[in-house]
């Protein structure tokens, strides 16, 4: 039996739309992927890419940021923040190998739960197309290899 | 043999300048040649390995280890100078966070490999490649393995102290001989271990004399599409990327003061766990733009994110190597 491949996704969410959207979807018994561990955030502005690198290095294979739409955040501009945040982390950790396609930013707003829902699935299925990332555990001791003479 | 406490410097996979900086601190070298017996400096002094091996266990009183940890030979002299010392000091950024040495973790061995002795820069018609092993009439000759990514030295021994900086500033260096020296006299006490010496707690913004306004940027630019930069302003707020905001203090802001960008040798700042993070934060801050393709566009004035932000710091950050460099080396 071939096993299909349960991506591991990490989510940060806004406490006033989208983490209310997951929770209006999961009252309303709108099915959406297991594989997302949601962390909720009192808003996306708080978002520190030190979070997404944490997850990535720590065994996720992708990270899922939601937040309210541009112009309705909680805290006037904060979701701003967190796009310009999101795109230039995007960038940086594609120069470290890391597919622009494990970190997606969704704009929820807390009565959008089934678009949510709709939008985690769509990101489960492109995670589990690009495959596991596996980041090296760099806590172990690692194993050297005799790069020098494959090189020979 | 006289019983002055016994000193050693060492340099792993570096550059050298951390050596000058040491020798910079003037008239003050002379104070460690009054208090200490210098036992192990390659760079000053004739000295072997099996000189250090012979050594009781703890008999140096402090060692300053400069330099990464990119082969087996680096990381033999890691363990055998923690044995040896009883305080062992990473001693500038390649040591205590991989410094531009660093960088090769970016990249496959291999790669690198080529890039030395395959390109056409290099006159190597008959692909002549280093051997870690070589058999000679006297028996075989062996050279260093290079590891598959570059290390700190506190990835590999356990580190007392921490000093930053690429090369770390003499004058933080003679401060810290200085205490060392009145430790010794019994005038003052050691920082608690694990203690980064030799620098601020703060941020190079904060010691930097250069005004920021909250402004917002449309653009960035290289420094030298930029002439001249207005002295007296924030040189990031200019839209030049300055990576100051991450970066610890302790240089007293030298880069800008003198019209350069900080590209960040004192590494991470107290609390940073990774320096990059809170770089992307901190350029983020100043892009004036709401609509992704705006955004995309101010951002496309980096054109390489990944280097702006770990040249230093790579080997010591969260994610520590690209995929590139551990899906074909192992790890
Ligand atoms: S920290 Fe800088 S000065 Fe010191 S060895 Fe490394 S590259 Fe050279
Ligand atoms: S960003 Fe650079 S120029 Fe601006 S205050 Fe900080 S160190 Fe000074
Ligand atoms: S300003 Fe930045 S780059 Fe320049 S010496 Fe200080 S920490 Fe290093």
């Amino acid at each position: 039996m071939s096993e299909q491949f349960e991506p591991v996704i990490v989510g940060f969410t806004c406490n006033w739309c989208s983490y209310r959207a997951a929770d209006t979807a999961g009252t309303a018994r709108v099915k959406y992927a297991p594989n997302v561990r949601l962390i909720r955030l009192m808003c996306s502005g708080r978002l520190d890419p030190t979070f997404v690198m944490k997850a990535l290095a720590g065994g996720a294979d992708g990270v899922l940021i939601t937040g309210c739409h541009p112009g309705d955040c909680h805290y006037i501009e904060q979701n701003y923040k967190a796009l310009r945040r999101f795109l230039l982390l995007r960038r940086t950790l594609a120069g470290l190998g890391v597919e622009p396609g494990r970190i997606k930013l969704i704009w929820a707003s807390a009565a959008e739960g089934l678009k949510l829902a709709h939008e985690i699935n769509q990101f489960v299925e492109e995670v589990r197309a690009l495959g596991p990332l596996n980041w090296p555990k760099w806590n172990d001791q690692p194993a050297e290899i005799d790069a020098v003479k494959e090189v020979a | 043999m006289s019983n002055k406490p016994k000193f050693a410097m060492y340099w792993a996979a570096s550059c050298g300048g951390c050596e000058i900086a040491v020798l910079n601190i003037h008239e003050k070298i002379l104070d460690v040649d009054a208090n200490f017996d210098v036992v192990f400096w390659p760079v000053a002094m004739d000295a072997k390995y099996k000189d250090v091996e012979e050594m009781e266990d703890k008999s140096i009183l402090l060692t300053l280890f400069n330099g990464s940890m990119r082969n087996d030979e680096n990381e033999k002299i890691a363990h055998l100078m923690r044995r040896k010392s009883q305080i062992l000091v990473s001693f500038g950024s390649c040591a205590t966070e991989g410094c531009v040495p660093g960088l090769a973790n970016l990249f496959p061995v291999n790669e690198i490999m080529d890039v030395a002795f395959h390109t056409v820069t290099t006159d190597n018609p008959n692909n002549i490649l280093p051997q870690t092993s070589f058999e000679v009439p006297e028996g075989t000759l062996h050279l260093p393995t290079m590891n598959s990514r570059v290390k700190t030295l506190a990835q590999v021994v356990d580190v007392d102290y921490y000093m930053p900086g690429c090369p770390p500033e003499s004058h933080q260096i003679a401060a810290v001989v200085d205490l060392v020296i009145q430790v010794l006299q019994g005038k003052a006490q050691l920082p608690p271990k694990g203690s980064v010496i030799g620098a601020g707690n703060s941020t190079v913004c904060d010691e930097c004399p250069r005004a920021r306004n909250v402004k917002m940027i449309k653009a960035f630019h290289r420094i030298q599409e930029v002439a001249p930069l207005d002295p007296t302003l924030c040189i990031l707020e200019q839209g030049v990327p300055c990576n100051g905001p991450a970066t610890r203090s302790g240089c007293n802001a030298r880069c800008p003061r003198v019209g350069a960008q900080c590209i960040g040798c004192y590494g991470p700042a107290e609390g940073v766990l990774d320096y990059g993070a809170r770089l992307v934060t901190a350029f983020a801050s100043v892009v004036d733009a709401k609509e992704p393709a705006e955004i995309e566009s101010i951002l496309d004035g980096i054109p390489d994110p990944t280097g702006q932000f770990y040249r230093f710091n790579l080997a010591d950050s969260l994610m520590r190597a690209s995929t590139s460099n551990w899906k074909k080396n192992g790890h």
